[in-house]
Order: structure tokens, then C-alpha cells, then sequence
């Protein structure tokens, strides 16, 4: 029993973190493709239009890993968490059938359009059908991340004798305290990945000396679009997000910020350090007095509860892993904000094309955002554990009571399997498509 | 009452829609695997698919969406009661689509031979697969898991091994593969692979289509010998399959409709028009369907046990409030994915020849 948790729980695990990996992509990318198709719009320069059709190209092989690795999540409700697609499925089946009709094929039947269509459509129509790629794929986060929400901080139910929740104000669903500040947060963590992806394929090009003037636009956009949703990130969504996770969930915020024993009179916040949870402490750490209380609560003294003031039943099941998570997520966002502030420096002097460290850390920095992402994704879905709906069931209750252990491993070493040769066919064909660049400019 | 009789036209609609739609497009991978014998016919199978094949799988995301909310228990039941065979499923739709849009990326005649084969096989094998599957929602399963009248879980869930020793659909085990399934997944391939040639005759004018239109004609006898197979063993699986019909007799339609485009294929070498083969195709899909559905009805997953009742729609539904607030998102939503399908096939509208597609 045991057993058939564990590989339920790391075939799920692992899954979705590789099927993630294109969607915070082309979330925020299908935003710059807009960007670039309106500025050609506003402007006629043809540059811009070749780079919206580069970044499609890119765009297509995400999306398209994405649909296919999405594909796997949807079923999985079914076939690993039967029990809990069985009670809480008249819930949260609401949201994630919505995102299928109101987003999926929203994204599908322009995406189509937009990469085969241009001559057909004419580039008014072009840039409308890229404007609906892109809230398709948006609205795909809003569903998303309501289901998330509600599994978070349940709202609108109610539990009937068999155990089943069953939806009693489907608004709640949309106006849930936890969605918005998440949504936000989300949005702007995936515009931070295209960002650096845009900025680090233009550097990439400078420092080659290949497709220069290409390499200009994605280094400027990539830094303008960067420093904006790099700071947006943290504040204001990141600082509403963390509100939300003290007030809904006060034992994970403790958990996160490695705070074991109430802290009176002004909590200290950890840069670094190991919890160790046999003396229930951190070991070598590296902290800055009262700056914890102060983001919390915004004053400097306010006290900050520990782990100590709540029943252990209640805790986090992995501490360790939800506070390194936690703590990953917010260093690397805080190197990011220092990258882009240098380059924005930089670019602002007019020197930004010139200055050869920034452009090096720019392409040394592009497995980052994917790693923050998925720390932050970690950060949420860990501090939730151990329960599948906040407070009411417990990740033990959820999984399918037929389906063995084998038959998971099985399965497991064959997505491990699959998604190996997919990450490796994925990475070549993008290498080709960045390596050929845009279509070079008539002089 | 209503409202579950009314989601579960919903989801027919939609798995009808999504059978014809990546019908085609199955059809079309084992058109591609078996008749395709030169680069410009590949090329030209790809092209008739290439827009379309995306947005025709949403429909089968769409779809296990809507079963998930409106019927949760049958949903949670069958999925991890058939999951072997659903996450192979799933295997096979990725392999299908990364062989149709990685193949063109790469110039080489390896690499090509390669994701040509990964698409053609996963096609072939997805249509006997979602036939297989048919099957067993016909057959029924172990509900409960039954053994000396005792059910070893709740009485809506099992597993099934994906095939046991006997192949019998009477054997104490179930697998998912017996001779039963097999007959219906061979009846699936058979049937997509004329669908699927419709659908490239419909829609260009390759140099292949005077051969495709006789490997219809050829096959459609095949179908026909398979469809009066299934007829007579559907005996041998259900007490009374025509008692729905006898009792409501407007019921006669679908089969009288699968029996229009059964006859109507035998003229898919004369029609003037190229549509009209994917037409017979598509009510003979269409029907069967209806048919099957329309003889299990209330029924969505039989039990062979006298212990656990039979899923119907009735005791498998999501509650009244969730059901009807859903109704009105969702007339919203169909309108929206109506307006995208009317608009996506008129931009390619006609013989798609000249859209380029899979050197993106």
C-alpha cells in the first residue's frame, strides 16, 4: 500500500514536471510573439515579422510537446487517483473540462492558422489569430490554476454522507481568495523563462556574430520584457502569494521559511541553511534579523509562528524538501532581478550589445527559470501534502485502490523511458531551429 | 433525471465528433504505413492532416474532461480499471505525434523512414486499440472484482491484465484482448483505413487517389464480412441486444444508418464528387456508434458478475447543481468551438495541395 503511493506519487511527480517545462515556455513566449507581430503591424519593419515567425517555429515544438505530455495529466486523474476523481470530480472536473473546451481548442484550431495561414489569412487576420493563440493559453492558466486553488483552499463545496464533494456555488470556483495572486505569479514566473530564453538566443547570436541584427531585437526585448516580470514576480504577486499561504496555510508558511520555534519580538529570514529535523533546527545558517516579520506582517517586531505552535499530524510531509524548494526558488529570482537590472543599465548607456559579460551570463543563464519555476511549482505542491484537498483528504485516501504497485512502476519507467527520448529529440531540433535562425533580411 | 440523460448525449456528441474527426486521421496513418509508396504520397498525407490533426485531439481531451465532471465514478472506474491499455494509449499518441511533426525537421532518409514508421504504426495500433476498447465496454467487466460471490473492492472498481490465456469473453478473468475485442479492433482499423482514404480523396488531388478509391472498394467487403461476424457474435455477448429497439422503435436509425454508409462505400470507385466516400464513411462511423450505444442503453459498463450492478448513467452522474450549471458553460463553449471549426476549415478549404506543411 505503501509502495503503490510512492509510485503513484513520483509518476505524477515526474510527469508533470517534464510536461511544465513547455508550457511555462510558451506561456509567456506566445505573449512576445504578439508583441513582435504588432510591432511589425505598427511599424512595417520586416525584421519584427521575421522574428514573431522565428519565435513560432520555437513556439510549435513546445506547444507541441506540451499537447502531448498534457495529454498524460488529464488521464492520470483517472487512472492513478481514481478515488479522488471519484469523490472530488463533480468539483474540480468543472475546471479542468472548461480548460479543455474554452482553452484547448481555442489554442489548437489558431495555432494551425497562424503557422500555415499568413499568405491565406493576410497579416491583420495573422495577428489576430497569434493574439488568440495567446489568450488560449492563458486562459488554460486560469482553469489550471483554479483547480490548483481549489485543492489549496477548497471553497463552494460541500461533503455529502458517501464523502463526495459536490459544487454548491460554482463562482466561488473563479473568485477563490488563493486563484488570482497564484495566477498572477504564474503568469509572470513564465514570462521570466521567455524572457530569458528570447534575451539568451539574441546573445547567443551577438557573441556568434551570427543573425546580429536579429540578436538585437531578442537581447533588447528579452531584457525589457525580463526586468518587468522578474520584479513582477516577487512583488507585488509574489509577496500576495506568500500572504495567502499565511493565512490558508500558516504551518507551510513555517515549514517554507525553516522558522521551527515562534519567533516574538521580530523573525529573522533565512538566506541559507539546513533544517535539521532531528533537533528540529537549521544548521549553518546565514540570516538577516527581522526582515521576515517585516515582509509578512510589515511591521519589524510581528511575531512569526514556528512549527512548534501547530500538531505534528498537520506538518508538511517533506519539510526539507519544501523549504530547499522554497529557498531556491527565491534565490534564483533574486539573481534574476540582478541580471536584468545590470543589463537594463546596460541597455539604457546603449552598451548593452557591447558589454560581453552580461551576454555570456545571459546564455549561462537559460536552464535557471526552468529550475525556479519548478522549485516553485515544488513549493506549492509540497507545502499542500500531506493532503490532496487542503485539510479534508489526505493524499493516502486519493490513489486507485485496483491498480498495483508493478503496474505503476511499469508504466513509470516507461514514461521515464519515452520522456528521456523526447527531451533528447526536443533539444536537437530546437538546437537546429536556433542554429539556422530567421529567415535573413532582404538589403 | 434529465440532466444525466442530457450529459450523456453530451459526451456521445462528443466521442462521435471526435471518432470521425481522428478517424480520418488514424485512417490516414495506415494509409501512410500500408499505401503510401513514394515521398510525394507521404508528403501528401501529411498535408491533408497537417492542420487539423491537433485540434481533432482535443476532442478526446475535451471529452475525458466531460466525463470527468459529469459521470466522476465511471471515469475514476474505468480508467484505472483499464489502465494498462490507457496509458499505452497514451504511448501511442505521442509517438503519433512527434512522428508526424519531427519527421520534416530533418532531412534525412533514415531519420525520415523512421518517424514514418512511428506515425503508421501508432495509428494502426491506436485504431485497433480504441476498437479493443469498444469491445469491452460491450462485454462488461468484473465490477468489484467478484471471486466466489464475494467482491474483493467497492463495487464499481477492477482491473483488467491485458489479455488472459483462454481469449475467451466468458472466462472467469477477463483480459482486455479476447476474440470478442479483437474482431471489433480488427472492424476499427478496417473501417478508419477506408475513412481515412476517403478523407485524402476528399481533400487533394494526389496521383494516388484512383488507387486509394479501390483499396476503399476492396476493404469495404472485409468491413461488411466483419460487421455481419460482430452481428451474429453479439449474441454470444448479450442477452438481448435489440431490446432497446424493439421497445422504442425510432431506435432503428443508427442501424439504418450505418447500413447507408456501409452501401453507399460500395460506390466509392463512381462518385463524381470526392466528399461523398468521407460522407458514407462518416454515417457508417457515425451509426455504429449509435447503434452500440443505443443497445446498452442505460448502461455504460456492464457487469458480468450478479453481484455489483452494472454502471448506468444514472448511478454514475455528477449531482444536479454541478450538471446543470455546467449545461450553461458549456452551450457557450460549443458555440465558440463551432465558430473555430467553421472558421479553421474555411480557410483550408477544398484540396489542400498547396498548404505547406511539415517543412515549418
Amino acid at each position: 500500500m505503501e509502495d503503490m503511493l510512492f509510485y503513484d506519487r513520483i509518476q505524477f511527480g515526474f510527469t508533470i514536471t517534464f510536461h511544465y517545462l513547455f508550457p511555462q515556455l510558451t506561456m509567456g513566449l506566445s505573449l512576445m510573439i504578439v508583441y513582435f507581430k504588432w510591432k511589425f503591424l505598427r511599424t512595417g519593419v520586416q525584421r519584427f515579422n521575421e522574428a514573431a515567425i522565428f519565435w513560432m517555429k520555437i513556439f510549435a515544438l513546445n506547444f507541441v510537446m506540451g499537447v502531448v505530455t498534457g495529454i498524460p495529466m488529464e488521464f492520470q486523474f483517472g487512472t492513478n487517483w481514481a478515488k479522488f476523481s471519484e469523490l472530488s470530480g463533480s468539483v474540480i472536473g468543472q475546471t479542468l473540462a472548461m480548460e479543455g473546451m474554452f482553452s484547448f481548442f481555442l489554442e489548437s484550431s489558431f495555432l494551425g492558422l497562424f503557422l500555415f495561414g499568413e499568405k491565406l489569412l493576410g497579416q491583420k487576420l495573422h495577428f489576430l489569430t497569434g493574439f488568440l493563440v495567446f489568450l488560449g493559453s492563458w486562459a488554460s492558466g486560469v482553469f489550471i490554476i483554479a483547480t490548483h486553488s481549489w485543492m489549496q483552499n477548497p471553497v463552494g463545496y460541500e461533503i455529502l454522507e458517501n464523502g463526495k464533494f459536490v459544487l454548491t456555488n460554482f463562482s466561488d470556483l473563479f473568485s477563490n481568495p488563493w486563484l488570482w495572486p497564484a495566477f498572477l505569479h504564474n503568469q509572470a514566473a513564465s514570462l521570466v523563462t521567455s524572457s530569458f530564453v528570447v534575451s539568451a538566443v539574441g546573445a547567443f547570436y551577438l557573441l556568434n556574430k551570427k543573425h546580429t541584427e536579429f540578436g538585437r531585437i531578442f537581447v533588447k526585448t528579452g531584457v525589457v520584457f525580463g526586468l518587468v516580470s522578474t520584479i513582477f514576480v516577487a512583488f507585488p504577486s509574489g509577496d500576495m502569494f506568500a500572504k495567502n499561504v499565511v493565512k490558508y496555510q500558516p504551518v507551510t508558511f513555517a515549514a517554507m521559511e525553516g522558522v521551527f520555534e515562534t519567533q516574538k519580538g521580530g523573525a529573522e529570514i533565512v538566506l541559507i541553511g539546513q533544517p535539521n529535523m532531528v533537533e528540529k533546527k537549521l544548521d549553518n545558517k546565514i540570516a538577516v534579523p527581522d526582515v521576515l516579520s517585516f515582509l509578512t506582517y510589515q511591521r519589524w517586531n510581528a511575531t512569526v509562528e514556528g512549527l512548534n505552535e501547530f500538531d505534528e499530524e498537520l506538518y508538511p510531509t517533506n519539510i526539507p524538501g519544501l523549504y530547499y524548494a522554497y529557498h531556491i526558488m527565491v534565490g534564483l529570482g533574486t539573481i534574476f532581478i540582478g541580471l536584468m537590472l545590470c543589463a537594463s543599465v546596460q541597455l539604457f548607456r546603449k552598451k548593452l550589445f557591447m558589454t560581453k559579460w552580461i551576454l555570456w551570463a545571459l546564455v549561462f543563464m537559460i536552464p535557471f527559470p526552468y529550475i525556479a519555476n519548478t522549485a516553485g511549482w515544488y513549493t506549492a505542491e509540497l507545502g499542500r501534502q500531506p493532503w490532496l484537498i487542503y485539510n479534508l483528504l489526505r493524499t493516502s485516501q486519493g490513489a486507485s485502490p485496483t491498480v498495483s504497485s508493478g503496474n505503476t512502476l511499469f508504466t513509470l519507467l516507461g514514461f521515464v523511458g519515452l520522456y528521456l527520448l523526447l527531451g533528447m529529440l526536443f533539444l536537437m531540433l530546437v538546437w537546429k531551429i536556433i542554429n539556422q535562425g530567421p529567415k535573413p533580411l532582404k538589403q | 433525471m434529465t440532466m444525466e440523460l442530457l450529459w450523456y448525449v453530451v459526451l456521445l456528441f462528443m466521442l462521435s465528433v471526435y471518432l470521425v474527426m481522428e478517424g480520418y486521421d488514424f485512417g490516414a496513418g495506415i494509409v501512410h504505413l500500408f499505401f503510401a509508396k513514394d515521398e510525394s504520397d507521404k508528403k501528401i498525407i501529411t498535408k491533408a492532416i497537417g492542420p487539423f490533426w491537433d485540434a481533432n485531439e482535443v476532442w478526446l481531451i475535451a471529452s475525458g474532461g466531460v466525463l470527468f465532471f459529469a459521470f466522476p465514478t465511471l471515469y475514476a472506474s474505468s480508467f484505472s480499471g483499464f489502465y494498462l491499455p490507457l496509458i499505452m494509449i497514451l504511448w501511442l499518441l505521442i509517438f503519433r505525434a512527434i512522428g508526424l511533426e519531427l519527421r520534416g525537421l530533418v532531412h534525412n532518409k533514415i531519420w525520415e523512414i523512421i518517424w514514418d514508421k512511428a506515425f503508421g504504426l501508432s495509428s494502426l495500433l491506436l485504431a485497433l486499440f480504441f476498437g479493443v476498447a469498444l469491445g469491452n465496454i460491450v462485454r462488461g467487466v468484473n465490477l468489484g472484482m467478484v471471486e466466489n460471490g464475494v467482491s474483493r473492492h467497492e463495487g464499481h472498481y477492477f482491473f483488467l491484465p491485458l489479455w488472459n490465456s483462454t481469449f475467451s469473453p466468458h472466462a472467469e478473468h477477463l483480459g482486455v484482448i479476447d476474440w470478442f475485442t479483437a474482431i471489433l479492433g480488427l472492424l476499427a482499423v478496417v473501417a478508419l483505413t477506408i475513412h481515412g482514404a476517403n478523407w485524402i480523396v476528399y481533400k487533394t488531388n494526389s496521383s494516388m487517389n484512383d488507387r486509394l478509391r479501390k483499396v476503399a472498394f476492396v476493404l469495404n467487403f472485409v468491413l461488411m464480412a466483419l460487421v455481419l461476424i460482430s452481428l451474429l457474435v453479439w449474441h454470444v455477448i448479450l442477452e438481448n441486444p435489440f431490446q432497446n429497439f424493439i421497445n422504442v422503435p425510432w431506435l432503428w436509425i443508427f442501424p439504418l444508418t450505418t447500413f447507408i454508409g456501409l452501401f453507399g462505400l460500395f460506390g466509392v470507385r463512381v462518385y463524381e464528387r470526392d466528399g461523398l466516400g468521407f460522407l458514407f464513411s462518416t454515417l457508417f462511423l457515425l451509426g455504429g456508434f449509435a447503434t452500440t450505444a443505443a443497445s446498452m442503453f442505460p448502461k455504460l459498463l456492464p457487469s458480468t458478475n450478479n453481484v455489483n450492478p452494472s454502471l448506468t448513467l444514472y448511478n454514475v452522474a455528477a449531482d444536479d447543481y454541478g450538471l446543470s450549471i455546467g449545461l450553461q458553460w458549456f452551450s457557450i463553449a460549443l458555440v465558440l468551438v463551432i465558430v473555430y471549426f467553421v472558421i479553421q476549415h474555411r480557410v483550408f478549404k477544398g484540396k489542400m495541395d498547396d498548404v505547406s506543411y511539415g517543412d515549418h
